[in-house]
C-alpha cells in the first residue's frame, strides 16, 4: 500500500483560556446537561499522502505540525496514523 | 522616507495604509505581492491589516509562510523598520519575528470601535513623540485580537521594554496585561492590533495615530540628513 492515512488532533493548551469551549459548555448547560464541567475545543486534520514507511511517514507529519498546522505558543497535537 | 507594504490576498486595509503613507511621507509606498522575493531599499516595510487568505487554519498563518516573508526576515534582522498593524500584527507572530500570538477576543465578538492606548515605551523609533503614560484614542476592528504569550515571555518582554502600547481602562479582548502593540528585542519591528492609519486627518475625527506616524519619520529625518 502506497497511500496513507493520518490524523492529527490538535487542542489548546491548558494554560491557554478558550471563549469558544467556554460558550460550548453554556450551551450544553442550557440543554441541560448539567453535569458538564468544561469543553474544551480544538481541530482535527485527516491527511492522505504517498508514504510507505511509518516511521518516515511520522516524521513528515510532524514536520507538518511543527511547520504549518500548530502554533506552538498555544496548542499540543497528537499524531496518529490510521490503518 | 521611501515606504513599501506588503500585500496578501484577502488584506483590506492596504489602500487605507497607502494613503496615510503618502499623506505623511509625500511619497507613494512601494506595492510588493506576497509571491515576490526581494524588497527594494525602503525605510520603511509594512504589513497591514484585513483577512489574509480567508483567515483559514490561524490568522495570519499562511500567509506567515509565503514566499515574502522569508525577506522580510532578513530586513528584519537587518534593522529595517517593519510595522504590522492588526492581521500585519497577526502574520509578524506567526512568522515568529514577534512573540507570542493573538487568540480569540473573549467576547467572542469582532469589535470595531474606538478604545484608548496607554504609551507604555515612548522611547522606541514608532512612539518617541508621544509622552511616556500618554492615553491615545484608536480605532479596533478585530475578531481574535487577544495577545498571548507564556508567562517567561511575558516577563522578557517586560524586562526589555517590548510592550509599547497597552488598552488604558478597559480591556476589549482580553489580552494578557492588556497588551496592544510590542516590539521585537531590537525595537525596529512593532505590531499593534489598532489602526493608526484611521485616525490621522481631522475626517476621521482622531489625529492620535499622526503622531504615530510623525514619529517614524522623524526617527528617520534624524538619522539621514539631506546632502547638499
Amino acid at each position: 500500500m502506497t497511500h496513507m492515512k493520518a490524523r492529527i488532533i490538535i487542542s489548546l493548551k491548558d494554560s491557554v483560556l478558550d471563549p469558544q469551549g467556554q460558550a460550548i459548555a453554556n450551551a450544553l448547560k442550557h440543554l441541560k446537561f448539567h453535569n458538564i464541567q468544561s469543553v474544551r475545543q480544538g481541530k482535527i486534520f485527516e491527511i492522505t499522502f504517498k508514504e510507505k514507511d511509518s516511521k518516515k511517514a511520522y516524521q513528515q507529519l510532524d514536520n507538518m505540525c511543527k511547520r504549518l498546522l500548530v502554533n506552538l505558543v498555544i496548542e499540543d497535537y497528537h499524531i496518529a496514523l490510521l490503518p | 522616507m521611501k515606504t513599501a507594504i506588503i500585500q496578501f490576498p484577502g488584506l483590506n486595509r492596504d489602500r487605507d495604509m497607502i494613503a496615510a503613507l503618502e499623506k505623511i511621507t509625500g511619497h507613494s509606498p512601494y506595492r510588493i505581492w506576497q509571491s515576490e522575493t526581494t524588497i527594494p531599499t525602503v525605510d520603511m516595510i509594512v504589513i497591514p491589516g484585513g483577512f489574509s487568505f480567508g483567515d483559514y487554519l490561524r490568522c495570519g498563518a499562511i500567509a506567515a509562510r509565503q514566499p515574502i516573508m522569508k525577506t522580510i526576515r532578513i530586513k528584519a534582522e537587518e534593522g529595517v523598520p517593519i510595522l504590522g498593524v492588526c492581521n500585519g500584527f497577526q502574520i509578524l507572530l506567526e512568522a515568529g519575528i514577534l512573540e507570542g500570538t493573538l487568540i480569540h477576543n473573549s467576547s467572542l465578538k469582532f469589535i470595531c470601535r474606538e478604545i484608548t492606548l496607554e504609551v507604555m515605551n515612548n522611547q522606541t523609533l514608532f512612539s518617541h513623540k508621544y509622552r511616556q503614560g500618554e492615553i491615545l484614542r484608536f480605532p479596533i476592528a478585530h475578531k481574535q485580537g487577544s495577545y498571548f504569550a507564556e508567562s517567561e515571555t511575558l516577563s522578557r518582554l517586560k524586562k526589555n521594554r517590548q510592550i509599547v502600547f497597552r488598552y488604558a481602562n478597559e480591556n476589549p479582548n482580553g489580552s494578557i496585561h492588556k497588551i496592544a502593540g510590542i516590539t521585537n528585542k531590537r525595537g525596529n519591528v512593532l505590531g499593534i492590533m489598532p489602526h493608526p492609519e484611521n485616525c490621522i486627518e481631522t475626517a476621521h475625527g482622531r489625529t492620535d495615530g499622526h503622531t504615530f506616524f510623525s514619529s517614524i519619520v522623524e526617527n528617520f529625518n534624524k538619522h539621514n540628513l539631506p546632502s547638499l
